[in-house]
């Protein structure tokens, strides 16, 4: 066990450490959690309810997210404080399948219009909600907009050499312009209410439990699969070439690599784990509103990141989990503490913990291993550099 | 009824001289790296090179010719333009107006500085800045020649002619025993030499110096005027360099600039003895 703990922890020197293990524990924990619900009586000791199932689900969504920005983030430098942005438009994607599959049994029994479009009193469907009633469609969308939309931003942003700061606004200021549109009913989008009031999903019914399961499996295996491939990414020349761009750009650039276009692809595959986080997240959830494209919400992923380590992708996924889950038991006690108490985490973690949760198991092997030797040394200026480049 | 004739068969001409099937488009032609052309033994191409910035003029009417295989030494005092000619040169910097030239034929002034880097323009800058989070070998593998293209970078595989260069590279700059270690722990003078190591990788034709043996002790600083000296013929050096002892221990030709323009040229023995070097240098009273 503590052979796997340490294989776990012990990424020091080469990117992204080793996730197979840890991809393993994940999957095994899930089908674990899975079997305890549909086999064991309900009111057992081992008995793992829907509610905490669907919960967990929503942790793994969360943590697919956090993925997205710790690639971005942590291995080239780009502070994206406007995921959410594509995480929403990706849930937005489900989300309107499944408001084409309720049909006539809205509230209004219009078989092709949803009830918030009656309600404003629309005849016929707008353009862009055309062919959404299939789910393959819907699920290109889920990853075609949100994908176009990275591109066209980062494209237009690493061209004209935006960095650091100013970057961070424009991707602030790109999910709150976001927000804003679609919170107007004019959008077609629901406007404030956003989509709700789904009913199944490929015709199974979202409120029985074997669906929220499979859900849930779903999210564990796509979360495995994002893991497997970044780590992969990470680890070939070119995850190299993003850690030479996110420490010294001009260097890269005066080899002979066209940083640009790598940060833009880079983008575009974070963002599109974001929406397929989203994705995911809508059906288990049950509701998608513009709330969800608020700047708040994209600056707890980095927070969650920041908790877990960033650079490590396993740091993130864990940082989401505790976050998350420690956000479900604080607004529990005391709703109104939680922002302060997140507030704190941050401003401890980047004081203590500069390498985040994943670092810890270094930073405590250095204390006790006697003064440092000489590679405790070069962590250490790695986290440096790594935090020169985010500043 | 004539007129409309005579405009559809003009309409037609136009089309079939847009269609030609003996031309590709323009746009649709694959810029390709050319082969740079020497035949006049002349590399770079530096003519009538103007710059100011917010009224600062940097460069004033530079010219400068670069021969194929030499060792060329650039000196002057602080913003006498160095390091902007070299940021010309790379593409880091455009022009007010002047023409670069590499060889007679490849135009460096509408190429980016990745495709200057790719023609074979590798440059050392004043700060030794290399990979700091990335050991040693990592940083001489992202700077070996190769497509540097995203889908290419990422399925690259280390072939063993790549990691034999590798090797060569880490013997001509001494790392052998530091390979594994992260490039950040180097000792200034180490980050100096991996910092060249990697623009050796890149086989260039030009390379440019700024500063190599700044803040290096006398051993590492002999260490690396062998290592320049050695480069030269096979490849065209430039280096910026104050110290004049190390200067004139490497230098066949040296170009003194002032204000942005070429004041000399010669070997070291003709500028010290060169009237308007000592009057800029040590003053009117010299």
């Amino acid at each position: 066990m503590s052979s796997l703990i340490s294989s776990i922890f012990a990424n020091r020197g080469q990117p992204g450490g080793r996730v197979m293990p840890f991809v393993m524990i994940l999957l095994v924990a899930t089908v674990l959690a899975s079997c305890l619900n549909l086999f064991t009586p309900e009111g057992s000791a081992l008995h793992v309810s829907t509610y905490t199932i669907t919960l967990l689900g929503k942790y793994l969504c969360y943590a697919m997210l956090a993925l997205a920005v710790d690639v971005i983030w942590g291995y080239c430098g780009i502070l994206s404080l406007g995921h959410g942005a594509f995480f929403a438009l990706g849930g937005y994607a489900m989300g309107m399948y499944l408001m084409r599959q309720i049909g006539d049994r809205g509230v209004y029994g219009n078989p092709i219009l949803p009830d918030f479009m009656v309600f404003l009193d629309w005849q016929e469907l707008p353009w862009f909600w055309l062919g959404m009633d299939q789910f393959w469609f819907a699920m290109i969308m889920v990853i075609l907009v949100p994908g176009i939309l990275a591109y066209v931003f980062g494209f237009l942003a690493f061209r004209s050499r935006v960095t650091g700061v100013y970057l961070s606004i424009m991707t602030q200021a790109l999910t709150y312009a976001l927000m804003l549109a679609f919170f107007r009913n004019e959008m077609g989008f629901g406007g404030n209410n956003g989509l709700t009031d789904f009913k199944d999903i490929l015709g199974f019914d979202l409120q029985s439990d074997t669906t929220r399961i499979v859900l849930f499996l779903i999210t564990a295996a796509l979360l495995s699969v994002a893991l497997v491939t970044s780590h992969w990414i990470m680890n070939s020349r070119m995850g190299k070439v993003i850690l030479a761009v996110r420490d010294s750009e001009s260097r890269a650039r005066f080899i002979g690599y066209k940083t640009e276009t790598y940060k833009v692809w880079l983008f575009v595959y974070s963002a599109v784990i974001a929406a397929v986080a989203g994705a995911l997240y809508v059906p288990q959830v049950g509701i998608i509103n513009p709330g969800e494209f608020s700047p708040i919400n994209s600056i707890e992923v980095v927070i969650w990141v920041a908790v877990g380590g960033r650079g490590t992708l396993i740091g993130a996924v864990v940082g989401a989990l505790l976050v998350n889950y420690a956000k479900t038991r604080f607004t529990a006690i005391l709703p109104e503490g939680w922002l302060f108490m997140l507030g704190a985490l941050f401003v401890l973690v980047t004081l203590y913990l500069p390498k985040g949760l994943m670092g810890l198991y270094g930073q405590l092997k250095d204390k006790f291993s006697g003064p440092s030797g000489p590679s405790s040394a070069n962590d250490r200026k790695t986290s440096d550099t790594a935090e020169g480049a985010s500043a | 009824m004539n007129m409309i004739e005579e405009r559809v068969s003009k309409a037609r001409e136009q089309a079939s001289e847009f269609f030609r099937p003996d031309q590709v488009w323009p746009f649709l032609v694959p810029d390709q790296p050319q082969q740079v052309d020497v035949s006049k033994q002349v590399l770079l191409y530096v003519e009538g090179l103007n710059l100011s910035f917010d009224g600062f003029k940097a460069l004033n009417d530079l010219n400068l010719y670069i021969n194929d295989g030499e060792l060329r030494c650039l000196i002057g005092a602080n913003g006498a333009g160095k390091t902007t000619l070299m940021d010309v040169i790379t593409g880091k910097t455009q022009p007010d107006s002047g023409t670069v030239y590499f060889g007679s034929n490849i135009n460096l002034l509408d190429r980016s500085e990745d495709e200057i880097a790719q023609l074979g323009i590798g440059r050392k800058f004043q700060k030794p800045t290399v990979f700091e989070a990335q050991t040693v070998f990592d940083n001489l593998e992202l700077s070996l020649k190769s497509n540097k293209g995203v889908i290419p970078t990422l399925l690259a595989r280390l072939s063993p002619t790549e990691i034999q260069r590798i090797d060569e590279v880490l013997n001509i700059i001494g790392l052998q025993e530091q390979r594994f270690m992260l490039a950040g722990a180097l000792s200034h003078g180490q980050k100096q030499w991996l910092e060249i190591g990697m623009l050796l990788m890149a086989d260039p034709r030009l390379l440019l110096v700024d500063e190599p043996v700044a803040g290096m002790t006398p051993q590492e600083t002999e260490r690396t005027a062998e290592l320049l000296q050695s480069l030269a013929g096979e490849r065209t050096v430039i280096v910026v360099e104050h110290d004049m002892e190390f200067v004139r221990s490497i230098a066949r030709t040296v170009t003194v600039l002032h204000q942005g323009s070429v004041l000399a040229e010669g070997t070291m023995d003709q500028i010290q003895a060169n009237k308007d070097v000592i009057e800029v240098y040590l003053g009117e009273d010299a």
